[in-house]
């Protein structure tokens, strides 16, 4: 799916936490998540730590939205 | 010829211990013991080898804890000092198939023990390590077992013997790029006559060079002005509004769904959760938002970090999806994304 917003001319970023998947797949925009059945948050954190956590994930995806990229890369 | 000695290597699944919420359990070793799929094998295995030792691992567990998994199993495998190490089968399951792959190429490298795996060719392991490592060729499915252990069980005992191993055509694995020289019974004539006569007919018929299948697409250019930029979400992990309107199945998803959240400023254990089939979907459930960020994206608008968060997202399940289907959904999405202005899309995957 990523492949195919890329291909239609929108700019992508992958969140995910399988990060050799992603690179297989083909993403090029690539942001670490923190686990396969949670990717953006964690249930031993309570609320307000895990939110934090959140926007710490969601806003490296957007920088990697803003950087210009030559192929695939991981936003570590 | 004495036998064999294996040590098999399944996911928590196949050894019975449990589905999706069991997904974390650690490596364990079981000396002796023969578990699940080890069964089938065993049977075909028949004089030639026996299994010594099954190693089962969460399929979560390995991969979020790659290392310390990988070295845990490597120790175990080594105590065994099998002849041959064998993983899966691991069908479509995607996690599995990165376990198997990745467990097996380390085996085979860093101990020197030969070893193979078996999954399904769209399974995210199989491109990942099919150079690396014989990867039997399998269906989609367990359903797929017997015809997996048939083909598997004979290619884990000449690898473990130290025979040549002849063209993925004839023992049935991934090719992996070496070419295996063997002679055809008919001439090249001949066959290309054939091949020609089936195509004009509109037959099926199979080339014998194979083009490489680079499917790349380059990366867009940046977003130059996130502050005045519509961002999208979209997601595999199957977040749904509560109840699953459209029915999206858990798991092999025929269908996406696209649903409006305008207004909708954080999702709730009572407005949505996953209808997604391949992991534990408790903390999805309780708290959508750890799947598809929607409160943070709400804040970081309001802020004027984005211009806005657009009203509709995309989602289906990527569990056992097809590539074919996944193109499809996507390529139908995009394009409503393109036309109502999407400048730029988050897509999450669990």
């Amino acid at each position: 799916m990523v492949k195919e917003v890329e291909r239609a001319g929108i700019p992508v970023v992958h969140v995910c936490t399988v990060t050799p998947i992603s690179m297989t797949v083909g993403a090029n925009r690539i942001v670490p998540a923190i686990a396969i059945p949670h990717p953006l948050g964690n249930p031993a954190l309570d609320k307000d730590e895990e939110k934090a956590l959140r926007r710490k994930i969601v806003e490296k995806a957007l920088s990697a939205l803003e950087t210009e990229v030559e192929g695939q890369t991981i936003f570590d | 010829m004495a036998k064999l000695k294996v040590v098999h290597y399944i996911n928590q699944f196949f050894a019975q211990i449990g589905g999706e919420e069991k997904a974390d359990y650690p490596a364990e070793l079981r000396v002796g013991e023969v578990v699940g799929p080890g069964m089938a094998l065993t049977q075909q295995f028949g004089e030639d080898a026996e299994i010594v030792a099954t190693i089962i691992c969460g399929d979560s567990y390995f991969n979020e804890n790659l290392d310390k998994a990988k070295a845990d199993i490597l120790a175990m495998v080594k105590e065994q000092a099998p002849d041959v190490f064998v993983a899966g089968p691991a069908f479509n399951a995607g996690r599995y198939g990165v376990a198997c792959g990745t467990i097996a190429a380390a085996v085979q490298e860093e101990l020197g023990i030969p070893a193979v795996t078996g999954m399904y060719v769209e399974n995210p392991g199989a491109d990942m390590f099919k150079t690396k490592v014989y990867i039997v060729s399998t269906k989609n499915s367990a359903a797929g077992m017997r015809d997996a252990v048939k083909k598997l069980a004979p290619l884990a005992v000449k690898v473990g013997r130290g025979e040549v191993i002849g063209a993925s055509s004839e023992e049935g694995y991934i090719p992996n790029g070496v070419r295996v020289n063997f002679f055809e019974k008919e001439r090249g004539s001949v066959r290309a006559v054939k091949m020609l006569i089936k195509k004009l007919n509109d037959k099926p018929f199979e080339t014998e060079f194979p083009m490489p299948d680079f499917d790349r697409v380059d990366p867009n250019p940046a977003v130059k002005d996130l502050a005045h930029a519509k961002v999208a979400l979209v997601t595999s992990g199957g977040i749904v509004p509560k109840g699953n309107p459209d029915h999206i199945e858990s798991s092999s998803a025929s269908h996406y769904g696209e649903y409006d959240i305008a207004g909708v400023m954080d999702l709730t254990e009572e407005t949505y959760e996953t209808a997604h089939g391949g992991y534990d979907p408790v903390y999805a459930n309780e708290d959508s938002d750890r799947v598809l960020p929607v409160d943070v994206l709400r804040d970081l608008e309001k802020e004027g970090r984005i211009g806005e968060l657009h009203h509709l997202f995309y989602t289906t399940t990527g569990n056992g999806t097809a590539v074919a289907s996944s193109k499809a959904f996507a390529e139908e999405f995009s394009k409503k994304l393109k036309n109502d202005g999407v400048d730029a899309v988050i897509l999450t995957s669990t």
